[in-house]
């Protein structure tokens, strides 16, 4: 049944050489961990992928509930987490793989860094992973403050006061960040905005780039 | 070789008017009212997010905090109100101000907002360094008068203070003035 839909289709849009380009390619021993244990390393830049799907999808879901108001945000975590089915299970995805997905990226970074993948002709995708690292750091920062409870917001103050520090420029990124004069209810809304449209594009802009480059250059030699 | 190649381009005159390709003005005109439309949909969106930062800042009033005659050499703790506009939530913050009168009899007034990172300072709260302010996230520690003795970059702000009729008014935070 489903193969013949796949045919149908297949008939038409010769949909076959795009799957194939994507996924049909070889192992290469050197990465296989069922070839060399210690080749597992290799699978932190997959894991690094899988959990930030998992950010993604129960961040999707957990917006259906959660409201980024200051008088309510507090309210709506609470009611998600304790009333809803399940709430504490999709809150919990996102809340422990916010931590993960930065260990995960880490480790990938350090096997990047050892087995000297960075070195030419792969500059530039060491140079994309570093802005997606940022873009990471960014969406945990902002992510952070949406709960809204007390360490939320002062975290957020010390997040905003380490961005005041910086010279010349500073107060100004500061008050564009918190929307205004205080950590507040522009704030709230700014971080939200930030957390669950603009960095979550941007960050599937790099990854798009990361993986394209990584089809065109394979993946670096055995050391 | 590179000089015979000199030789040659000076010895060829560049024709005396530099005619525009039909392919050079198509792509000027193209990319200008591309340009032209892309900022008209760009420059409101960038208008409307950089407002917080345009708009003026409240100038502090000042605000009836305490009697002059309950201040002492040994700073205490006063928090007052203050009726803040934030988007469109007014709500009254509490806010609070270490008090003392100094050794020339000044009545300094200062921000409880650690200068490192911006937790909230207490005095004498660290049993190990008495007669300071202390900050419980990174330790760090303030002499009487504001003046940082460990982490913090500078001296602790202080309120601009108003003495009336027996009353201290606090305004704005400025940078501290009594220690150098
Ligand atoms: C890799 C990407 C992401 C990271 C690292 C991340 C990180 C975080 C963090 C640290 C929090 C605070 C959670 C807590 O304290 O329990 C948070 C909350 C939240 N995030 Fe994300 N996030 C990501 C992607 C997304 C996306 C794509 C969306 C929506 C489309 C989203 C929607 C939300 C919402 C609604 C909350 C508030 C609910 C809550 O605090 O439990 N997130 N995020
Ligand atoms: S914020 Fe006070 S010591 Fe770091």
């Amino acid at each position: 049944m489903f193969k013949g839909i796949y045919n149908w289709v297949d008939e038409r849009l010769d949909i076959t050489p795009i799957w194939r380009d994507v996924a049909d390619h070889e192992v290469p021993e050197h990465v296989n961990p069922a070839h060399h244990f210690s080749a597992f390393v290799y699978c932190f830049g997959g894991l690094t992928f899988f959990i930030t799907v998992i950010q993604i999808l129960s961040g999707m879901f957990l917006t259906m509930y959660y409201v980024p108001d200051i008088i309510n945000a507090y309210g709506s975590v609470e009611y998600l987490q304790t009333k809803v089915a399940f709430g504490q299970i999709v809150r919990g995805m996102h809340h422990w793989g916010a931590s993960l997905v930065i260990v995960m990226m880490f480790l990938h970074t350090l096997r990047v860094f050892f087995t000297g993948s960075y070195k030419a002709p792969r500059e530039m995708n060491w140079v994309v992973g570093m802005l997606i690292f940022f873009v990471m750091i960014g969406l945990g920062l902002t992510g952070y403050l949406l709960p809204w409870d007390n360490k939320a917001y002062f975290a957020t103050r010390v997040t905003l006061q380490i961005a005041d520090s910086i010279p010349v420029v500073g107060p100004y990124l500061k008050e564009l960040m918190q929307g205004g004069q205080i950590v507040g209810a522009e704030t709230l809304t700014r971080f939200f905005a930030v957390h669950v449209f603009f960095l979550p594009a941007v960050l599937l802009l790099l990854l798009v780039g990361h993986f394209i480059m990584i089809r065109r250059q394979g993946i670096s030699g055995p050391l | 070789m590179s000089n015979q190649n000199d030789h040659h381009e000076a010895s060829q005159k560049p024709p005396g008017r530099k005619e525009m390709s039909r392919r050079q003005f198509l792509t000027y005109t193209l990319g200008g009212a591309t340009a032209y439309m892309v900022s008209g949909a760009v420059l409101p969106m960038i208008r409307f997010a950089v407002d917080p930062i345009l708009h003026k800042g409240s100038k502090g009033n000042f605000i009836k905090v305490v009697e002059v005659s309950k201040i002492t050499n040994e700073p205490q703790e006063f928090s007052f109100e203050l009726q803040q506009q934030d988007g469109w939530y007014s709500s009254t913050a509490t806010l609070s101000a270490w008090i003392r009168k100094n050794d020339k009899g000044e009545i300094v007034a200062l921000s409880p907002v650690c200068k490192h990172l911006g937790c909230t300072i207490g005095w004498n709260n660290d049993k190990g360094y008495p007669d300071e302010y202390h900050c419980p996230c990174h330790g760090a520690r303030y002499t009487k008068d504001g003046k940082n003795l460990a982490v913090a970059p500078k001296p602790l702000d202080e309120y601009t203070v108003k003495v009336d009729n027996g009353w201290i008014y606090l305004g704005q935070i400025v940078p501290n003035k009594h220690v150098s």
